[in-house]
């Protein structure tokens, strides 16, 4: 592996730290520690400045219109995007523009036109509806919002939890099982509106991280025409699973970000702050604290960039990707434990943005599968496993 | 557990507020028919927490503003959006002052 970065690659990156330093932390400063969004003047402002400097859509594929960014250099610019106090869930507050649900590229010429092409210019917004209250871990066999056919509809019956941004979405990625087949082959994703009749966002779900928040859903005979299926009936699971093995790079790079800046305010921290009659930057218990941070920071850094190198070369990277979101998640959570403790009280309030890295990182353990599944990912692959 | 804010009102008052701790959390203001004339968050930019924000809500309202309920949480911003949205469902549109909202927040249907 060769973790040099191209003369563009150090371009993009070094335009998109001063982006962050120079636009997104000033315009934070005066909000609400927990803010989710900018105030709609700044946002605006800074959609521009993005569209001018040719990365708005950054996840947009080339033939689409967008940059056509490779998954290493996407991975980098995740790392420089996250490195504010809303960058982990947040990141740039979503200037840089979004790319919809990847999955809809695969869908119908109908389908794009009606959700995939509205949402890449920005007029619609979707959320992936996966996890149900039976459970996330193991999607394909925890599924129990049932879809039966009739006529040309299918009806569909059940709940989802934890779904983030339904309450927003003008649409949602359903999956729902459609036959007898208790495990992968019996689920079918579809597209539906969140107006539907039967479709409810019946609660915010409250948890660590105070917005971009989850919700519940329930389907009361939730009708849905047959062309509104993603792909075919029974094979929804593997549109689900593509999704999630994708997303598991840039999930683990956006994590690096926080915790590269809290270890750069821990040290400048550490050089100015006294105690006993010397700087904590002169004790050993602080520097093996800074030397382990680095050694956590370089290792999720490696393993991102060679789960997106790999990917990049069209090799396979599933067990690359399980070990980034492993690696990076966890080291970043240790991370900023360790930057909390070096700072002392400060640490632990809302005057900086360690408190809110430190929430939000924590479910970061847990989404998009949990450490522990990634785990059985990676041993599938070692040991050979069939992956059933 | 129900998701709306089902305390009891209580008077706007300056001794009612002083009696208050500094919390964050949210709350909502009503006239004297109990109509919710706004709905609002008590976040960590407060120097007393609710007391600050009940304040300033005497300051905007004057005597319109004669109640006021409350719920103290560390997770005001995702609590503050689900009681706007059930405020859009219960009463079709948000209080006149926070109108502008309306475009941020999402769609509730408690069952
Ligand atoms: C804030 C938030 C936002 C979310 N957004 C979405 C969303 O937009 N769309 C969506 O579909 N889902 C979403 N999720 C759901 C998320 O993907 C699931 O929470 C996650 O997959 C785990 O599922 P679960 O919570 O049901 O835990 P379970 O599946 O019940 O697992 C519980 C625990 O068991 C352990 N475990 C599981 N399997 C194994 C194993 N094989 N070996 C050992 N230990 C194991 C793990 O520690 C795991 O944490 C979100 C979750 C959160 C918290």
């Amino acid at each position: 592996m060769n973790f040099d970065l191209t003369d563009e690659q150090q371009m993009i990156v070094d335009t998109t730290r001063k982006f962050v330093e120079s636009e997104i932390v000033p315009a934070e400063e005066h909000l609400d520690p927990d803010a989710g969004s900018l105030e709609p003047h700044d946002f605006e402002r800074l959609v521009t400045k993005t569209k001018e400097m040719g990365f708005y859509g950054l996840d947009i594929p080339a033939e689409y219109g967008g940059p056509g960014l490779d998954t290493t250099t996407r991975a980098l610019m995740a790392i420089e995007m996250s490195q504010h106090r809303a960058g982990l869930y947040n990141p740039c507050y979503g200037v840089f523009g979004g790319a919809g649900l990847a999955q809809l590229y695969e869908a119908t010429d109908a389908q794009k036109e009606r959700w995939l092409y509205p949402t890449l210019r920005g007029e619609k917004k979707g959320c992936f509806a996966l996890t149900e209250p039976s459970g996330g871990s193991d999607p394909a066999r925890a599924i129990q919002t049932k879809g039966y056919k009739d006529g040309t509809e299918w009806v569909l019956n059940g709940s989802k939890l934890y779904i983030s941004g339904a309450d927003k979405a003008d649409y949602a990625l359903l999956f729902a099982r459609t036959s007898d087949d208790p495990g992968r082959n019996g689920v079918t994703a579809f597209i539906v509106d969140t107006d539907s009749p039967g479709f409810f966002v019946r609660r915010v779900v409250h948890t660590l991280r105070a917005t971009h928040y989850a919700t519940e859903l329930q389907f009361e005979d939730l009708r849905i025409p047959e062309d509104q299926i993603l792909g075919e009936v029974n094979g929804g699971f593997a549109i689900a699973n593509d999704r999630l093995s994708r997303q598991r790079i840039p999930y683990a790079a956006g994590c690096i970000g926080p915790a590269i800046k809290a270890q750069a305010m821990s040290i400048e921290w550490a050089k100015s702050r006294e105690t006993f009659g010397s700087l904590l930057a002169e004790k050993q218990a602080i520097q093996w604290m800074l030397v382990d941070n680095e050694i956590d920071i370089r290792h999720a850094r490696y393993c991102v960039l060679e789960a997106a190198q790999k990917a990049d070369k069209g090799l396979r990277f599933r067990t690359e990707a399980a070990m980034a979101k492993l690696v990076a998640t966890e080291a970043a959570g240790r991370v900023v434990d360790r930057c909390m403790q070096i700072h002392g009280g400060i640490g632990v309030t809302k005057d900086l943005p360690l408190e809110r890295w430190y929430r939000e990182l924590r479910i970061r353990r847990v989404g998009e599968g949990p450490s522990e599944v990634q785990k059985l990912i990676m041993a599938r692959d070692i040991i050979g496993g069939s992956f059933k | 557990m129900g998701i709306r804010l089902e305390k009891n009102w209580e008077i706007l008052n300056s001794t009612n507020i002083e009696a208050l701790p500094g919390q964050l959390g949210v709350y909502q203001i009503a006239d004297k028919d109990g109509q919710i004339i706004s709905v609002g968050y008590a976040g960590a930019k407060e120097p007393f927490g609710i007391r600050s924000a009940l304040e300033r809500e005497i300051l905007r309202h004057g005597n319109v503003a004669t109640q006021f309920r409350y719920e103290f949480t560390s997770n005001y911003q995702s609590r503050w959006d689900e009681l706007l949205m059930l405020h859009i469902y219960d009463y079709g549109e948000l209080p006149e002052h926070q109108q502008n909202e309306s475009s941020r927040v999402g769609r509730l249907h408690p069952s």
